[in-house]
């Protein structure tokens, strides 16, 4: 388990982390969700002993994570997959922090063939290609079988196959009983992957709950109708004190009342309906609707998100 | 390569772990390390040629000198060249340690300039004693080529110089002390460098103060005014580390031992505030 108490880091002017408390419970997937800028990365520093804190603390089971015996046995990191020495092999890299924490040469090997990297072992880590230098980060933090593992934006620049072997191994390693604390600025990435989620912004926590708490708490619900009288059916919506927006070829999104209760306004008005379900709202809406007012760099954001398509759970 | 295989069974059979990790196992990873990088074998063997290549060239030269004298300054001189015979033969390593001091630099600042620092810390955390660590495997590293390099060279230089009848031998007074402080010469410039990379972070920076202040100081010193220099000159880092290999020309130079003590003590000074920084600052 980790646990953070207070924890503050400030760079000069800038307060990168800001009192920081949380716990990342054991043998599940804690997503660590900010925008770019948040304070994500800082505190994985943090954490591992990489930053010193400028107040607070923070602990690794019990610990500060100088102070583990092994470490990489209890924690694997992989912060920055081009923190590698180019010049030295896959097997070398391996083997030197292996080394360190007294682990048998064989795992090395094991590590290798984990991430499917044992036939380019004998490379220097220079020629490999982005994909590649992740899975050399990985088997880095696999090689003491730790029960933690921290992956700080694990899937930031590779292609879909990539994507996807990240995801399958961030699962496999949770089905496994691992505790597993993963970083992302993406809310559709933690969607599928994640049980919980920490969301911070500005180096301040703003939510810590489950990823359906989460939406729940966070968007308003809307439902998803379809009808052959779209005037109608907006005019008895309105009149029940719902919010409409028409999506043409007869597609309504309706915010402020329940399934039921659309469906009960169309029945007593006799208005047809050809489709009526509840719109699940995408945690990536969620998400933006949340952090919105703690993004650094403002980008043009449109202020009025509310009636996003209810399909925006596609993105990215 | 299959890219969406699903890792399975990623537990591993691990022996129990006893004790904690702690000099050994990092020592080791050091080794490793340092032996699997190019640039480590190209900077030994930059230092072992440009060694002994330069202290032969400047035997030669001074052989050569001596066999165009007219015999009668021959034998009136034949003794100050005999007894200048050993530090002729290690004069190459006024380059040489410059080379050590570029791999010393290298060894710690390519952990920044890579990034690797960040993956070596969090591994072993615990930052005493992977500096120590470090610091022992490269200073050893350091003393063991830098006195093969000095022997050689010693026996390269006697060769050519013994072609005059010029040469000094390893059982004279004080030979066997230079030959071998010649090593550790080597080893201390290298630490001297080490110390000054964990202090800026930078290899640029930190080659450039090391050639800085083993090189440039010694030869500014040089235009110091007279009675200045009596007091200055053994104290620049060059003359007291030499003092070991060089005979001590003039006497306002520091003994050997404690010439080299004194080197030793700069290298220190620069270790330590290395170490001091390397524990407060974020990696």
């Amino acid at each position: 388990m980790i646990e953070a108490r207070g924890l503050t880091k400030r760079y000069g002017d800038t307060l990168a982390v800001d009192d920081l408390s949380f716990r990342v419970e054991p043998g599940k997937i804690t997503g660590f969700l900010g925008p770019n800028g948040a304070g994500k990365t800082t505190t994985m520093r943090l954490i591992l002993g990489l930053d010193h804190p400028t107040t607070g603390t923070v602990t690794v089971n019990g610990q500060p994570f100088e102070r583990l015996a092994y470490p990489m046995r209890e924690v694997g990191a992989l912060l920055d997959a081009k923190a590698v020495h180019g010049g030295r092999s896959a097997y070398n890299h391996l083997l030197c922090l292996a080394e360190t924490n007294n682990l048998p040469r064989r795992r090395v090997d094991e590590a290798l063939a984990l991430v499917g990297l044992n036939e380019v072992a004998r490379k220097r880590s220079k020629g490999f290609s982005l994909g590649m230098g992740q899975r050399l980060g990985i088997a880095a933090a696999l090689l003491g079988d730790p029960a933690i593992l921290m992956f700080d934006e694990p899937v930031n620049g590779l292609d879909p196959e990539g994507i996807l072997w990240i995801r399958n191994l961030m699962k496999a390693l949770a089905a496994e009983g691992r505790t597993v604390f993963v970083s992302s600025h993406l809310m559709s990435e933690m969607e599928h992957t994640a049980d919980h989620l920490l969301v911070i912004g500005r180096g301040r926590l703003i939510s810590d709950c489950t990823v359906a708490e989460f939406i729940a708490a966070n968007s308003r619900q809307s439902v998803r109708v379809r009808t052959p009288e779209p005037a109608a059916l907006a005019r008895v919506v309105t009149a029940a004190g719902g919010l409409v927006r028409e999506d043409g070829d007869g597609l309504m999104t309706v915010q402020g009342l329940g399934v039921s209760q659309v469906g009960d306004l169309a029945f007593e008005n006799s208005v047809r309906l050809h489709e009526l379900a509840p719109a699940q709202a995408s945690l990536e809406q969620a998400f933006m609707e949340l952090t919105a007012s703690s993004v650094q760099f403002h980008a043009g954001m449109p202020d009025e998100r509310d009636l996003e398509p209810a399909t925006a759970g596609e993105v990215a | 390569m299959a890219t969406t295989v699903i890792p399975v069974g990623t537990r591993a059979a691990l022996p129990a772990a006893r004790g904690r990790a702690g000099f050994g196992g990092t020592l080791r990873s050091e080794l490793t390390k340092i032996r699997s990088v190019r640039s480590t074998y190209w900077s030994l063997i930059a230092l072992v040629v440009i060694t002994i290549g330069i202290s032969a060239l400047f035997a030669y030269g001074h052989a050569q000198n001596f066999s165009q004298m007219p015999s009668f300054a021959q034998a009136h001189q034949r003794a100050q060249f005999i007894s200048q015979a050993t530090e002729t033969s290690l004069f190459g390593l006024i380059l040489g340690q410059l080379v050590i001091a570029v791999l010393g630099a290298l060894t710690i600042t390519s952990e920044y300039s890579t990034g690797m620092i960040r993956t070596s810390l969090s591994v072993m955390p615990r930052r005493g004693t992977w500096f120590a660590a470090k610091a022992v495997v490269f200073g050893a590293i350091a003393l063991v080529v830098g006195t093969v390099t000095s022997f050689a060279s010693y026996f390269v230089g006697q060769a050519i110089l013994s072609t005059q009848h010029i040469n000094s031998s390893i059982g004279q007074p004080g030979v066997l002390r230079a030959v071998i402080g010649g090593g550790l010469f080597v080893a201390a410039c290298g630490l001297l460098s080490f110390g000054l990379g964990a202090v800026l972070r930078h290899t640029a920076g930190a080659i450039t103060a090391s050639i800085g202040l083993l090189f440039v100081v010694y030869i500014l010193s040089g235009f110091l005014p007279n009675n200045w220099a009596v007091h200055v000159d053994k104290w620049i880092p060059f003359n007291a580390g030499g003092a070991i290999w060089e005979n001590a020309s003039g006497t306002s130079m520091f003994s050997p031992w404690t010439g080299f003590a004194v080197f030793c003590g700069y290298a220190a000074i620069a270790l330590v505030a290395g170490l001091i920084l390397f524990r407060r600052r974020d990696a």
